[in-house]
């Protein structure tokens, strides 16, 4: 017996895991590999702002957390890559939980809640970029070791399989949750604060657990990003690209939906390699794209693409129906 | 049970709420009117933790909750309805009412069917699917007094649930509450309505300018002079009496 | 460890800059204190705007301050435009949506202006940028020191502007009660592209300003509307004379941070004042108490 929400789960997932019998390519890999890292770190953004609708803009200090926490763990203390898995994910969580303490308790929300967490990005940027302990400007290389205990895998596809297992727990997480009461609570919070407190819900806690949730999870994101690029800097960690990327997917995928950062980042990233097909070798041409789908997908299709499709099935089914 | 003492709330140089108290008996419904303006909904929010009182104090059960955060008070059995409806509007009316039943019942399962439940009891239950935003007035109404009830407070705190709505909407609804009293619930309710309060409350309490002005049975406190005053003007009640004393003493007498 | 001969001379530098810098916030602050919404494309803009500038030198040979007669129109043009066919139309009234829209049109300005012009780092060399005016011990730049003149010129128009005229009084009124101006019959959505574009053109303006001193490139506009940002919170979201006043102060702020902590971590003194506003007091040093 499969609960509610999760059958379409298994078959994204077991549809993703199927590729490499049926393709062979590098470049499928890596494209694949990159965007499940983007809709890891888009589905902990999702969690606070789709689902609880606090918007962040500044999603990258958790995956830079991530990413320098268990690259310095690695470089500098020699320890295990998935203890400081863990321990990177830890560090996510705390921060969010920092961040959330600082700025709910201060009653920011909205427009001044995403500028807080941009700044609060902006300084860790500035701070990696600056500090010996993150390697400064140069950034940090993690030894090329490949094999299991070292979470590194010379074949693509196999890493494929890891980032897709990630995927997969991070997808089981959040529709357990929206199935849960804390979920009910969180969309209570996101639609409106006070009549939530007037049915019993503590909004701070409610919010509390949802940033360090999602601050762990985006956190996974950056350890898969340094484990497989091998490399990272101050500009990749905490660079705004990694806060729109985490943004954009569940926005054109369906915001608040378990799917949609999924959905979103392959439909973002698929689109953007059709237009550099097409268009050559333009810089920035894909996210020229990418700023007219969110344009457009606001104007027309708040729900984004799940939320099309959704609405296409009931008017389907009351067809059907009628 | 309900116990507001020397409730007063300054916000700046304006005093909304002036020194005010009542007692809530368990098990009645007790009305708080007053003119528009007089400070009932700020005193509302007061009891319900939306608001700290510049000085007084509530307790429920003669515990002090003049400090507790509003969701502790909803635990503690304190349920509100607010003036302005505030549905969820993005949900749809059974996932609006189990937000409330969550709050006694952790497993979805149990929430999901109390809500069922509740619905049932305020004549929702056919709109169960229906986007929140999608409702009448009247539904919005009955929605906002769903949410509060699944929350199984002890005492209600409804306020103005039949503004806005059309006299045969109040003669449907007014059962509902008196349902839920009956079901063991205390009600304080703010209403314009007088008809209701004539026929539901058993105690009247009456707020003019942040203060409570007079108490007692509905009938006693709408012949009461400083109530006639507040409502319609100083020396309105002194030419009240005179006109109905010349009606009844005209020449025909 | 510094003669207090360098530390003034950077605390001046450091208000001719803010001054600025008041002029970019300028803009920022009036959208939001009318619209009441975070224009996140403002430093985009600005970068467009210094390209638009660089252009005309390059290709017509505009001397530089001679192209605000053009590219202030030209902006308030465009930010009219932008606003009234796509923000309002597409955000449904939604603050959120809108935040999240001009955060679309910021990576679209930005990107397009990588793909047409490239990451290079262009600026317009000439003898008047590095010009220098001896005011007793001190050297000062005589571009910043127009450029500071010029950004209090533009604010005394602004003031004017909104004192003085009827769109300023209808701005002032939509800002105030968005219904109750739309029920006197001004037209709320004109209003708002007014007011957008005034902000667009401000941005011209420090545009054509900052060019002789500075240089352009397609991801500028993040430096900016860091410091944009930080100039508005602390100011006051929507008060003009809080946003001159915050640009002076983050001017001299910039300065002497980067003069003590040196280039790169200089950008963090900026950080923390934006941090810990909003943390304690969301409404600016000259806002009222929330």
């Amino acid at each position: 017996m499969i609960g509610r929400g999760y059958l379409p789960i298994i078959l994204v997932t077991l549809l993703i895991a199927a590729t490499p019998l049926v393709i062979s390519s590098n470049s499928f890999f890596n494209f694949t590999v990159l965007v499940l890292i983007i809709a890891l770190a888009a589905q902990g953004w999702n969690l606070l702002g789709g689902i609880g609708g606090q918007t962040s803009f500044g999603h990258s200090m958790f995956f830079g957390i991530g990413a320098y926490t268990a690259s310095m763990l690695q470089t500098h203390l020699g320890v295990n890559a998935w203890l400081s898995l863990v321990a990177a994910i830890a560090a996510g969580a705390l921060a969010g939980l920092i961040v959330g303490f600082l700025s709910f308790r201060a009653g920011l929300r909205g427009s001044y809640f995403a500028l807080v967490t941009l700044a609060f990005a902006e300084l860790l940027r500035v701070l990696a970029n600056a500090s010996e302990l993150t390697g400064g400007a140069a950034g940090l290389l993690l030894k090329l070791d490949p094999g299991f205990a070292n979470m590194q895998f010379s074949s693509r596809p196999t890493f494929m399989l890891l980032a897709l297992a990630f995927v997969f727990a991070s997808l089981v997480i959040t529709q357990k949750i929206v199935n849960s009461r804390f979920g009910a609570h969180l969309v209570a919070v996101r639609e409106n604060e006070d009549a939530a407190k007037a049915l019993g819900v503590d909004v701070l806690t409610v919010k509390l657990k949802a940033i360090s949730l999602s601050g762990a999870m985006t956190a996974a994101a950056g350890v898969l990003y340094v484990q497989y690029f091998l490399y990272i800097d101050a500009g990749i960690a905490f660079g705004i690209w990694i806060s729109i990327e985490a943004l954009l997917a569940p926005m054109v995928g369906g915001r608040g939906m378990v799917l949609g950062p999924l959905i979103g980042a392959f439909t973002l990233h698929g689109l953007g390699e059709i237009t550099k097909s097409f268009a050559g070798r333009v810089p920035g041409i894909d996210l020229i794209v990418f700023a007219i789908v969110l344009i457009v997908v606001i104007a027309f299709a708040s729900s984004g693409i799940l939320g099309l499709l959704k609405k296409l099935a009931d008017r389907f089914s009351s067809k059907e129906g009628a | 049970m309900l116990k507001v003492e020397n409730a007063t709330m300054r916000f700046g140089g304006l005093i909304a709420v002036n020194n005010a108290s009542l007692d809530v008996r368990e098990g009645s419904i007790t009305g708080l009117i007053g003119p528009n303006g007089a400070g009932k909904t700020t005193l509302f929010a007061i009891i319900a933790g939306f608001l700290k009182p510049t000085e007084g104090a509530i307790s429920l059960y003669g515990k002090d909750i003049t400090t507790e955060q509003p969701h502790r008070r909803a635990i503690s059995g304190i349920a509100r309805t607010f003036q302005i409806v505030q549905p969820f509007a993005g949900l749809n009316v059974h996932e609006n009412i189990t937000v409330g039943a969550y709050l006694r019942h952790a497993k979805p399962s149990d929430a999901v069917e109390k809500a069922r439940e509740v619905a049932r009891q305020v004549g929702l239950e056919k709109d169960l699917e229906k986007s929140a935003a999608s409702l009448t007035v009247a539904g919005r109404k009955r929605l906002e007094l769903a949410r509060a009830l699944a929350t199984e407070p002890k005492i209600l705190l409804l306020d103005e649930v039949l503004a806005g709505l059309n006299p045969s909407e109040i003669r449907d609804i007014i059962p509902v509450i008196r349902t839920i009293r009956n079901s063991g619930v205390t009600i304080l309710m703010i209403e314009h309505v007088m008809q209701a309060v004539m026929n539901l409350c058993e105690h009247v309490y009456v707020l003019a300018q942040g203060k409570m002005i007079a108490e007692g049975t509905p009938t006693v406190v709408c012949n009461d002079q400083a109530v006639i005053e507040a409502y319609l003007g100083k020396g309105s009640a002194e030419r009240i009496a005179r006109q109905s004393a010349e009606n009844t003493g005209g020449p025909n007498a | 460890m510094f003669s207090p001969t360098i530390i003034i001379e950077a605390m001046i530098n450091g208000l001719l800059t803010g001054a600025i810098y008041a002029l970019v916030a300028l803009g920022l602050t009036l959208v939001y204190g009318v619209l009441h919404i975070i224009n996140f494309a403002h430093g985009a803009t600005l970068a467009a705007a210094m390209f638009a500038v660089w252009g005309l030198n390059a290709a017509f040979g505009i001397d530089t301050y001679w192209t605000i007669p053009i590219v202030t129109p030209a902006f308030f043009v465009l930010g009219y435009v932008v606003q009234r066919f796509v923000i309002g139309p597409a955000a449904h009234g939604d603050d959120g949506n809108i935040l999240l829209i001009t955060l679309g049109i910021s990576i679209l300005i930005e990107n397009a202006l990588l793909a047409g012009f490239g990451s290079d780092t262009r600026s317009i060399p000439s003898d008047f940028s590095f010009a220098i005016v001896e005011a007793g011990p001190f050297l000062l730049s005589s571009a910043r020191l127009v450029g500071a003149a010029g950004s209090l010129v533009v604010a005394i128009l602004f003031w004017l502007l909104m004192s003085r005229t009827d769109t300023g009084k209808a701005i002032r009124a939509v800002a105030r009660e968005k219904l109750g101006a739309n029920l006197v019959g001004i037209n709320v959505g004109h209003i708002y592209a007014i007011t957008f574009g005034l902000g667009c053109a401000a941005l011209a303006v420090a545009a054509s300003l900052l060019m002789p001193t500075f240089y352009v490139n397609p991801r500028i506009g993040g430096a900016f509307v860091n410091i944009a940002f930080t100039v508005v919170v602390l100011g006051g979201m929507g008060s003009i004379p809080g946003a001159m006043a915050g640009g002076l102060i983050i001017g001299m702020v910039e300065s002497l941070s980067g003069l003590l902590l040196g280039e790169s971590l200089g950008q963090i003194g900026i950080f923390i004042i934006f941090i810990l506003v909003l943390l304690l007091r969301p409404t600016g040093l000259f806002g009222a108490k929330a």
